[in-house]
């Protein structure tokens, strides 16, 4: 029981993490239904920038608001240098775009900051303190503090903010906000903006677990993959609950059942996506897709 | 006589094209065939993907694990079951397509973007998977193959043609590639010119407009799904031959991207499109490689780190600028140039013929 409850305590932790990446997807799929297969590898060089940030001699609470800002405006940039003369093109179009920015980050994280798994510092403390039996470390803690700040920060700017208004009405209506005078093209490299500075956060909080190198966030994009379809593409609530879901999951199968440990615990999010784009298309808080000839 | 008078251009075009590739071994190395017979096995994967990307308008992000299928099944057969190689090429091709037309059912109810995550999840677990079954797959240390040795006939010919020595196993691999990829090309033009190629691009460009019409959607996009799997697999397959060595890291994400760019670059919705993303797919981190090492501008450890960093660069960057500047392509590049030489030297008023529609990749 106390082991028990101990993974799911972890599988929390890294949830929250999953949960951070899935809730940028889920921005970008809400302002312009397109799933960002670069948004791991952005996050992954944002990481790379604290990394070096720090190594510089930067205090770790300064160099993380710095670097979700500077991911902040980077997001815009690239919306609208590489996104925007492609914003209407046809999804597949999109999808490769994006896997095009995937493939030129990655290798650009390569060039300047090389393959060599780096050890990325944590402001947390590995010792454990006793939560209902269960030894549950500072790290795993830490990791569950920050990314639900974030998570609430977002909400609240989406849901209580005239910005977030305007962002999700140029989601929902695009033409009905540009007669209302919302900017709509800005709001999309707005969202993009978030999703890039939400996404850094995940990778800040992953890299001491997993050590920072270019390849880092392949795995963890799918987890998001799988948390994002689960909680239903299209709602940041949902994303968040897929997370947790499927950071609990993947560790309790990982520790329980038996075969699957290590690499194959991806196949564990991989069967998730599946079942849920089979069972349950819209998966748990989506709405109902309609088709439109 | 007439009649080879009469051949539209494009076939004059594709002769030669025969004649160059037929010929190739004769100019090159040894090695240096057996790095075109790649060359081919990377052109028949793409043209697998460009029937099911460029003309039934799904995606896939897992023709590498496709390729895995194919050449896992032609490495095991040979190795451990003394099969006839030859044997397992069409072996290999049916298992994969087989397993691609049972993907491709789930992947029905999928939109496009939902299909491209599946299946991008699909290549990154490959190479674990691969790795479990050890005993049948030897896990991470691989299966290695002796090298195929040309059959008496073909070495004769080839030393009876070429008035050299014999062919080696490196030249009868290349021709083995060549036969094959121009036969499944040859089947590709025919598909997309008629019925089932008509059928598909209809529901690429309007999937309900193609429903109305009495096109079997269902069994179209599973079909496609299928094809092109068998395509991924036969390469596989004779990548296993031609490389000698499978093992799970042969087949990482990046190849299933790479594969992607390749049919991207050479032109989506094209039959010569694959050829060029092949030769591009293969020479690119060849020749970027090669090129930074004899600068000797470039101090050493900026060429070390391109080595490994230029491809994926390279690769994105061209990615992003094809899809903005030119979605159709090399292809579709010299089409629209030769369009506009013809209407250049014709005058204006003529009616520009061979192009492609302006955006023929609608979903």
């Amino acid at each position: 029981m106390q082991e028990f409850l101990q993974q799911v305590l972890s599988g929390i932790a890294s949830g929250g993490i999953y949960a951070s990446l899935a809730l940028a997807l889920v921005l970008i799929y809400n302002a312009m239904g397109l799933v960002n297969f670069a948004q791991g590898e952005m996050a992954m060089f944002a990481t790379f920038l604290a990394f070096t940030l720090i190594g510089r001699g930067m205090d770790y609470w300064i160099a993380l608001p710095l670097t979700i800002a500077i991911a902040f405006v980077g997001g815009i940039v690239i919306q609208r240098v590489v996104i925007r003369p492609v914003e209407r093109a046809p999804v597949l179009t999109l999808v490769i775009v994006t896997l095009g920015l995937a493939t030129l980050i990655n290798g650009l994280a390569g060039f300047f900051f090389g393959y060599l798994p780096r050890l990325f510092p944590s402001p947390f403390s590995v010792q454990t303190i006793d939560i209902f039996g269960a030894a549950a470390s500072w790290q795993d803690l830490g990791v569950i503090a920050v990314s639900g700040v974030v998570l609430v920060l977002v909400f609240l700017m989406l849901q209580r903010t005239t910005v977030g208004l305007a962002m999700r009405a140029a989601a929902h209506n695009p033409e009905a906000s540009r007669l209302l005078g919302i900017r709509v093209s800005w709001m999309l490299a707005l969202g993009w903006g978030l999703a890039s500075a939400v996404g850094a956060v995940s990778g800040i909080m992953v890299a001491p677990i997993l050590y920072l190198e270019p390849n880092m966030m392949q795995t963890v994009i799918i987890y998001a993959f799988a948390a994002a379809v689960l909680g239903g593409i299209e709602s940041p609530l949902g994303a968040v609950i897929g997370g947790l879901i499927v950071g609990v999951t993947v560790n309790l199968a990982g520790t329980y059942l038996p075969g699957v440990g290590g690499d194959l615990q991806l196949a564990v999010a991989f069967a998730i996506i599946i079942a849920v784009l089979v069972i349950r298309p819209n998966g748990l808080l989506g709405r109902r897709a309609m088709r439109r000839a | 006589m007439r009649f080879v008078g009469r051949a539209p251009r494009r076939y004059w075009l594709i002769a030669l094209g025969v004649i160059v590739f037929a010929g190739l071994p004769t100019q090159v190395t040894s090695f240096q065939s057996l790095e075109w017979a790649e060359v081919l096995i990377f052109a028949i994967v793409i043209m697998g993907l460009n029937l099911l990307v460029g003309y039934s308008g799904q995606i896939s992000l897992g023709h590498g694990a496709f390729m895995a299928v194919g050449a896992y099944t032609t490495a095991i057969l040979v190795h451990r079951y003394h099969v006839d190689y030859l044997l397992t090429i069409p072996i290999a091709g049916l298992l994969t397509g087989l397993v691609g037309f049972f993907l491709g059912i789930p992947a029905l109810r999928l939109s496009p973007l939902y299909l491209a995550l599946a299946t991008f999840a699909l290549a990154v677990i490959t190479p674990s998977l691969i790795k479990r079954p050890e005993n049948l797959t030897q896990g991470t240390q691989g299966i290695l193959l002796a090298p195929q040795q040309p059959p008496d006939w073909a070495s004769s010919l080839f030393a009876g043609v070429t008035g050299g020595p014999a062919m080696t196993s490196d030249q009868w691999l290349y021709y083995l590639c060549f036969i094959v990829a121009a036969a499944l090309f040859w089947v590709a033009w025919n598909i997309v010119r008629r019925r089932p190629g008509r059928a598909l691009m209809a529901i690429r460009d309007g999937e309900v407009a193609a429903a109305a019409s009495g096109v079997n959607v269902a069994g179209y996009k599973t079909l496609a799904f299928g094809l092109s799997a068998f395509y991924a697999g036969v390469a596989g397959a004779l990548y296993a031959l031609a490389t000698g060595f499978v093992s799970p890291d042969t087949f990482p994400v990046s190849l299933s991207f790479q594969l992607l760019v390749g049919a991207v670059i050479g032109g989506l919705g094209s039959i010569a499109g694959p050829l060029f993303g092949g030769i591009f797919t293969f020479w690119l981190p060849i020749i970027s490689s090669q090129f930074v090492q004899t600068q000797d501008w470039i101090p050493d450890q900026v060429a070390s780190v391109f080595k490994n960093a230029g491809p994926a660069v390279t690769y994105g960057a061209l990615l992003i600028l094809i899809m903005i500047f030119a979605p159709n392509g090399l292809v579709g590049l010299i089409l629209s140039a030769y369009a506009r030489l013809r209407s250049r030297l014709r005058g204006v008023g003529e009616r520009t013929t061979g192009q492609l529609p302006p955006d023929p990749q609608t979903i």
